[in-house]
């Protein structure tokens, strides 16, 4: 495919300013008579206030305020929030404690957020905050979720036992049953590592109050604008909405951790006012990235699989512990239950699904969306659980998949979901041939002539994107609708913009939707821009998370272009004196069946401005539609990865020598950025595998893995190149047949990798990240055995 | 305060600084030379590298005060008479970028590596070479790709 249509690589056009350092990231915009915010934190894992005394801090040089607690109740600014109400198995509803933006009498993790300090710069922000002195008194902590329920650290009052909710899914009757008549049960205890997401900007903000116009700015690193400012303005209570504008520039990755609202930012708009309405600027040392970004994963999980003497899957039972960390992050409590159980068939027919989650506080980070939300955590268990059951069994892994693969759609799986379409077949055929499967004994023949271990593992991965309806999602305790808008205004030229409550932090929707504009309307691919997040500009949206942006996003696009295509046609029908009916467009032209009369798209749309032609009581004049799209069901990508790797015994390090990929997204906008999500996702999988782990010190509460130099990020000499390939069912609910591809990497990577480091030592379980020296344990454990 | 002066992308300037004062603080903040970024506290990420007097070297790590007399090149100054630097021109052509935000740091990193290494760049020479550089989006298959290409154009 060449040009700039859909199916086209095309060169981005986002591309220019970023490679001359032009982009406008929050921190590179700075207002007139900006300050800066530095922010107070609590060094313990759980204690309780004293005191508070800011005299010191508040008489050093350039300092324009002090905040506390104390102000944040004076001017009524509410807590922030969760959500997603998840109601447990008894019918009562979670226990969400309370989260102020700045703590009320007790701190509950390293890095709460307990006061700000305004200054002329941040230099002197910074320094006067040392001199804030706060008093506590600690309290017992515990920052392990497997301990959460029997501690006798209570991190909020209304959660006696630390759970937040105890939620099931599934039918708990039918699948003992079927455990009970099982010819073989297969089971794990499987961790899934807690992580720290590191996009590589750190969050920023600057808040600024115009007296003058009695209403509020706040720039920010968001993946949602529109969603912060009704956050801000509907729970927090600023102000209304059309009194606060929230822009979100160039924003240096998400991954999940921007769609919050956080304390931060909060305070930043808040304070601004505090300080006469100069702007305050706040911008994250990579060590509060750490400390304070809501941390992805930390599941603890107890997981079986029933088979029957032929080797089918008969059921599948799991108990999780979540730890939610100390506060429930904006959309936290959905993550391990609805983002979570609902994929835990995954590419299988599994007659029986039952789950249970106890989600639980702990004195740690609060965990939220990271990457893949709860699907990763999923196809960790599934695939595991699918790996050792077939090893046990003595079938081959590719085979027991097979057998067990759903085959016929839709599919209703017996945990919500309805898959639509798949041919998960056609993707395990096409890895097993892309990585040479047969070619894999030799290879191991060959790495142990080296002394060296090698293993094959695979990952047959189901995920859902574009989570919808809104009503469905609303009856399962969403607070929000995940529909998505767009607006198509045409201008008198016949150039389009496209403003879209999606919003792009490395996704290159600029490219992406313009593809999609330029194929519709035949108008050069030159003259279509994008704009998004920016409240003022966009009327509303629900922004770009969960792989959404293409299956919704463009969908909203593509229903107010069938608009425009609508009201063009009466345009040219009326300047070409014809009927509606008779007019026909195509490649950017509107023709007159059965004539020789055609009128490009630019002059329909010059027309349509000047409005000398038409009647305009029967015609408005202009062009400009918009549309907002509720997807009639989720997307389903799908496919197998496949993993080989290369141990060295007497180092413990792996080397991923081989890894393949074939994803099954429906039909590609842009390969070019399909292949880039996917190669993104693959590495921060492996990262997850076998070197990403977030460490709370059990003794002191203290974060230890806070900075690049104890928290493992992948290298690029750390992984290799990867083999992609793609199959195609074009998805059935949206019009361009296409899938979600921003996170399948990250969800389908972790347990290949792992399945193919076990199968390499020939061992049962390890634990991630199988880090040099847990995969050296691992070896002495087996030289020990055989001893 | 110390008064500095430097040939920023090939213009004399001059700026009064703290002892305290890294270069990196000087370019954004003194200079208004936004594209170097700071995306850690640790010298680890290398979102800040700039060239001084043609070496790449974490503006991060260094005082502006320790740059005095020194000739600095920073992404904006990469491209020369409005035509994108082979560096730049690979790392569009091979969708060696995704936020952007790693992607100065990047390319002034690998402009460094192919003077030091040459225009013929093996995939290992090129991984190993971008120890000092982190990327969160891409996982590195194009940037190592761009930069092969880039190379072979310097």
């Amino acid at each position: 495919m060449t040009g700039t249509g859909v199916g086209a690589s095309v060169k981005r056009k986002e591309d220019q300013r970023f490679i001359t350092g032009k982009g406008q990231y929050t921190d590179d915009i700075n207002l007139k008579d900006q300050t800066y915010a530095y922010f107070v934190r609590s060094p313990h894992a759980h204690a309780t206030i004293k005191s508070i005394n800011t005299k010191k801090a508040a008489a050093m040089p350039g300092v324009l305020g002090v905040f506390t607690g104390e102000h944040v109740k004076e001017d009524k600014i509410g807590g922030l929030i969760c959500g997603w109400a998840i109601t447990s198995k008894d019918g009562s509803g979670m226990k969400a404690g309370p989260h102020p933006i700045l703590a009320d009498g007790k701190v509950r993790y390293v890095g709460d957020h307990v006061a700000v300090v305004v200054a002329e710069t941040k230099e002197q922000a910074k320094a006067a905050a040392a001199m804030v002195d706060v008093k506590y008194a600690t309290l017992p902590h515990n920052v392990d979720a497997a301990k959460a329920m029997s501690t006798k650290a209570q991190v909020h009052d209304v959660a006696s036992d630390n759970r937040v909710y105890n939620w099931s899914i599934g039918d708990e009757g039918n699948t003992a049953a079927a455990f009970k008549n099982a010819a073989h049960v297969t089971k794990l205890d499987i961790v899934n590592n807690r992580l720290i997401p590191n996009a590589m900007e750190p969050r920023a903000a600057i808040g600024s109050y115009d007296t003058g116009m009695e209403a509020y700015t706040l720039y920010t690193t968001s993946q949602n604008p529109h969603v912060a400012r009704l956050v801000i303005s509907a729970f927090h209570g600023l102000c209304p909405e059309h009194k606060l504008r929230v822009i979100a520039p160039d924003v240096g990755g998400g991954f999940g951790s921007k769609i919050f609202i956080y304390a931060e930012e909060v305070v930043c708009v808040w304070v601004s006012k505090r300080v006469g309405g100069r702007p305050v600027k706040w911008t994250a040392e990579r060590t509060e990235s750490f400390l304070a970004d809501a941390h992805g994963r930390d599941h603890v999980t107890q997981a079986e699989l029933a088979t029957d003497a032929s080797g089918r899957i008969t059921g599948l039972r799991v108990h999780t512990t979540a730890s939610m960390g100390a506060y429930l992050s904006t959309f936290s409590s959905c993550v391990p239950t609805y983002l979570y159980a609902t994929l835990l068939s995954g590419q299988y027919n599994i007659p029986n699904i039952y789950a249970e989650v106890d989600a639980v506080y702990t004195n740690t980070a609060p965990v939220d969306a990271y990457r893949g939300a709860g699907r990763p955590e999923a196809t960790y268990v599934v695939e595991r659980l699918v790996e050792t059951a077939a090893r046990e069994l003595k079938m081959d892994p590719a085979e027991f998949r097979r057998k067990n693969f759903v085959t016929q759609f839709p599919h209703q799986t017996p945990v919500i979901m309805c898959y639509d379409a798949g041919d998960y077949d056609a993707s395990l055929r096409k890895a097993q041939e892309m990585a040479d499967v047969n070619g894999f004994a030799a290879r191991k023949a060959a790495s142990a002539k080296k002394g060296k271990l090698r293993g094959l593992g695979y990952s047959a991965y189901i995920e859902a994107c574009g989570i919808a309806p809104s009503a469905a999602i609303g009856s399962l305790g969403a607070g929000v609708g995940l529909w998505e808008s767009a607006e198509v205004r045409v201008n008198p030229v016949g150039s389009v913009e496209i403003l879209t409550g999606s919003h792009s932090h490395g996704q290159g929707h600029e490219t992406t939707f313009a593809q999609l504009v330029s194929d519709r309307l035949g108008v050069d691919f030159n003259n279509v821009s994008v704009v998004h997040g920016d409240t003022d500009k966009v009327q509303f949206g629900m922004g770009t998370y969960g792989s959404r942006s293409g299956a919704v996003g463009m969908h909203a696009i593509s229903k107010a272009l069938d608009k425009i295509e609508a009201k063009a046609k009466k345009v040219a029908a009326a300047v070409m004196e014809a009927s509606t009916d008779d007019v026909e467009f195509k490649n950017g032209t509107f023709t007159v069946k059965g004539t020789d009369k055609k009128m490009a798209f630019g002059e329909v749309a010059l027309a349509a401005y000047v409005a000398h032609k038409f009647n305009s009581a029967e015609i408005e004049p202009g062009l400009k539609e918009s549309a907002f799209h509720d997807p009639a069901n989720f997307v389903f990508p799908a496919g197998v990865h496949i993993c080989e790797v290369e141990i060295d015994p007497d180092t413990g390090v792996t080397e991923i020598a081989n890894y393949t990929c074939v994803d099954d997204f429906g039909n590609l906008i842009n390969p070019m950025i399909v292949e880039g999500q996917v190669q993104g996702g693959i590495v921060q999988g492996i990262g997850q595998a076998l070197a990403e782990g977030c460490v709370y010190d059990d003794a002191s509460g203290q974060l230890l893995t806070g900075s690049y130099m104890d928290y493992r990020m992948p290298r690029a000499a750390d992984v290799p190149s990867f083999n992609l390939g793609f199959t195609c069912t074009p998805c059935p609910t949206n019009p361009m047949g296409m899938k979600g591809c921003g996170e399948a990497g990250a969800i389908g990577s972790p347990p290949a990798v792992i399945n193919a480091v076990t199968d390499a030592l020939g061992i049962r379980e390890i634990a991630m990240p199988a880090t040099p020296q847990v995969v050296w344990n691992a070896v002495q454990g087996m030289k020990k055995a055989a001893e | 305060m110390p008064t500095v002066s430097m040939k920023v992308n090939g213009k004399a300037v001059k700026g009064e600084v703290e002892g305290r004062t890294l270069l990196v603080e000087f370019i954004r903040e003194h200079l208004g030379l936004t594209g170097t970024h700071v995306g850690c506290d640790t010298s680890q990420c290398g979102a800040c590298i700039v060239h001084v007097d043609g070496k790449a070297v974490k503006s991060c790590t260094a005082l502006a005060a320790g740059c005095d007399g020194a000739e600095i090149t920073t992404i904006e100054g990469l491209a020369k008479n409005g035509a994108l630097h082979p560096m730049q021109e690979a790392f569009r052509e091979h969708h060696g970028l995704q936020c952007g935000f790693c992607t100065p740091g990047m390319i002034m990193s690998a402009v460094d590596l192919v003077k030091r290494e040459g225009k013929k760049l093996d995939e290992e020479t090129i991984r190993h070479g971008l120890e000092g550089n982190i990327c969160r989006c891409t996982g590195y298959q194009n940037i190592v790709k761009a930069v092969q290409a880039g190379a072979e154009k310097m």
